[in-house]
């Protein structure tokens, strides 16, 4: 079983508020000092659905990665993880791409790869976090999707998902290849080992750039993306927050009745 | 992209007709009508889209697409985007507007793909911009700590799912006419490739979270199941029911199904008690639009406060029992 991973790294989403700036001539985030970008959480765990498959059956995993200010060891984890081989897809020309470029250039890499039996993405990246670039790897390679899973698994050649949905979960099957969008709900990832690392860091990975995809500069990039950024900002937030007050943490919550009572609210 | 005339909009049908977010869909839609000069168009498919359909003629559609009765009285993400890529290409549309719910999030990106057009996710504005005439969205990004505005430029129809409980609904015009078309599109069930074979639901309670005039969501500081029934009772007490932030779903607390947030449920009660959770803006985003929020979190520096009418510093596990038993008794006596 062949397997590609999508995986995209991005500044820390858990980054404190203070060092979260924004560019307003550039209508970029000012990358915070000291604090390293981290593989988007819901990619992780897109890798660890990987792996979990990998246990249940020969499995070879390939991870993706499209990226053009990429740092080492951010985004070695995967292979850190267990997975097999890496491929980054680097290029002055991918800078600044929207989703709809994004797909396009990762399908030129898993077109050029070949063989695979089941793509695996993130449900949304925790940059821009628009839930797009899945849907669009599965419609441009033609494939059926079955977004936001909590449960992935082969089983004989069919594989068998487990969809989140509102108000529980459904269990679909599928004919590979199919590609699919891992949520929280599948549960952590798992920590590197210390074999793991030193593997990985012996691991050269892939590069692939434009050239070596066949794009065009003209199909990646802003030229050729579809959504167009304007403007981008902080809006500023002015807090209106009225402490309860009280000599104990009870008279603070039986206060916090009275006040929610005189504003007719309960 | 001239020859791409119109607004269309995506309806749903919900439990009692015509979904409140399709109404909000529709009471921005007629605006944008109005400054662009084009009409709005509805479609609308599925058990109970005829009387739907009518509800989008009242909320501003001068022509509604409805299906019911066929192949997509249930949804189904290959066979709606393989009907609704049909329906585009007879109407073109100049923007396509969808709820950011769970079959906008699945059909939305899918069907930009199909019409080789590009799409804004999760919107929490839309405007015609006055010199392009195109429509500026403004979505959250980074989580809800910074706001973008972009624009789909260059191809058409401009895409866009909407946030459910951002936008002002319209209010009906039971007197407003509009043709309904019985809209039969060509696919059948044979275009899924995919197949359910099991539906598993979480335990429902009656009331769903987004209706719930109360609402007391608790984080990763509750700590316990059982700390998060007790704080169930208390929503009981109030009418309301009880939510949670991902750090208290992963941790196992309580049912995923009752997460708020960007990847959760969006909710606008009128009030939100926020219960020894941080603030993070991924979690606000998705109650940012109730009444009154009011916060418990012993870290008096703690960034939910920032959001919050009223704050109350402390242990939850000695306000929120005191809290209680006051309102036991203001209710009591009323
Ligand atoms: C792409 C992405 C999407 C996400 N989507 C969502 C989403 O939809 N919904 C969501 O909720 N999160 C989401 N998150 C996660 C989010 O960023 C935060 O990590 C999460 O909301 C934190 O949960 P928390 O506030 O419960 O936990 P913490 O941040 O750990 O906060 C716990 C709080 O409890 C307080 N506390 C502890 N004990 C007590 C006590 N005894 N009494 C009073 N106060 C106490 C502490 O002071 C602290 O403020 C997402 C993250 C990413 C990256
Ligand atoms: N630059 C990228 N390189 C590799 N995978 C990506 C990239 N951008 C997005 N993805 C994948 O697509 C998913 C959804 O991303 P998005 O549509 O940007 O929210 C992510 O979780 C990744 O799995």
């Amino acid at each position: 079983m062949n397997i590609i991973v999508c995986v995209k790294q991005v500044p820390d989403p858990q980054m404190p508020l203070a060092s979260f700036r924004i560019d307003p001539a550039t209508n970029k985030l000012i990358p915070a000092p000291g604090i390293p970008p981290v593989i988007n959480g819901y990619d992780e765990q897109a890798v660890e659905a990987a792996l979990r498959l990998k246990e249940g059956g020969d499995a070879k995993i390939t991870v993706l990665s499209m990226g053009t200010n990429l740092v080492s060891d951010v985004i070695k984890k995967p292979l850190s993880m267990g997975a097999d081989e890496l491929v980054l897809l680097q290029d002055d020309a991918f800078e600044d791409s929207d989703d709809y470029a994004t797909a396009k250039v990762l399908v030129a890499a898993i077109n050029k790869i070949g063989d695979f039996d089941i793509v695996i993405c993130g449900r949304q990246s925790s940059d821009f976090d628009t839930g797009i670039v899945g849907a669009g790897v599965a419609e441009l390679l033609g494939i059926p999707i079955v977004p936001i899973i909590r449960d992935v698994k082969m089983e004989n050649g069919t594989v068998r998902i487990e969809r989140v949905v509102a108000d529980g979960y459904e269990v679909v099957e599928a004919a590979p290849p199919v590609l699919v969008t891992v949520s929280n709900e599948l549960g952590e990832p798992r920590y590197p080992t210390l074999r793991g690392i030193m593997a990985a860091g012996r691991k050269q990975p892939t590069v692939w750039s434009a050239a070596d995809l066949g794009i065009d500069a003209s199909e990646a990039g802003v030229s050729g993306s579809k959504v167009k950024i304007m403007k981008l900002f902080q809006p500023e937030k002015v807090s209106q927050c009225e402490f309860i007050p009280g000599d104990s943490p009870a008279e603070i919550g039986a206060n916090l009745a009275l006040k929610l009572r005189e504003d007719k609210v309960i | 992209m001239a020859e791409n005339s119109g607004i269309l909009v995506f309806g749903e049908v919900a439990d009692d007709g015509l979904s409140g977010t399709t109404k909000e869909l529709l009471g921005k839609a007629s605006e944008m009508a109005g400054t662009l000069g084009e009409s709005v168009i509805g479609v609308v498919a599925g058990v109970g889209a005829k009387g739907a359909a009518q509800e989008m003629v009242a909320h501003g559609a001068s022509k509604v697409y409805c299906s019911e009765g066929g192949a997509l009285d249930a949804y189904n993400s290959d066979i709606y985007t393989a009907a609704l890529q049909e329906l585009a290409g007879e109407v073109s549309p100049s923007i396509l507007l969808m709820g950011h719910t769970e079959v906008g999030r699945d059909l939305g990106p899918r069907l930009a793909f199909r019409l080789d057009t590009g799409i804004g996710t999760d919107c929490t504005d839309l405007n015609i911009d006055a010199e392009t005439n195109l429509m500026v969205q403004t979505r959250p990004v980074y989580g809800g700590n910074a706001q973008a505005q972009v624009v789909v430029d260059g191809s058409s129809p401009q895409m866009a799912t909407v946030r459910p409980k951002t936008l002002q609904p319209s209010e009906p015009d039971g007197s407003a006419s509009g043709e309904i078309v019985d809209w039969q599109p060509s696919v059948d069930a044979s275009a899924s490739k995919t197949k359910v074979v099991d539906r598993v639901k979480a335990e429902a309670s009656g009331m769903k979270l987004e209706e719930a005039p109360a609402i007391i969501a608790g984080g990763r500081g509750v700590g316990s199941t059982e700390a998060f029934d007790e704080l169930a009772e208390i929503a009981g007490t109030l009418g309301g029911l009880v939510g949670a932030t991902r750090a208290a779903c992963d941790s196992g607390y309580i049912s995923p199904s009752v997460q708020i947030g960007i990847t959760g449920r969006v909710v606008s009660p009128d009030l939100y008690i926020a219960v020894a959770l941080s603030g993070a803006s991924q979690h606000m985003s998705g109650c940012l639009g109730s009444k009154v929020i009011v916060a418990v979190n012993k870290d008096p520096d703690a960034n939910v406060f920032k959001d919050s009418r009223y704050g109350a510093v402390g242990d939850f596990k000695q306000v929120m029992p005191a809290f209680h038993e006051k309102c036991k008794e203001l209710l009591a006596s009323s």
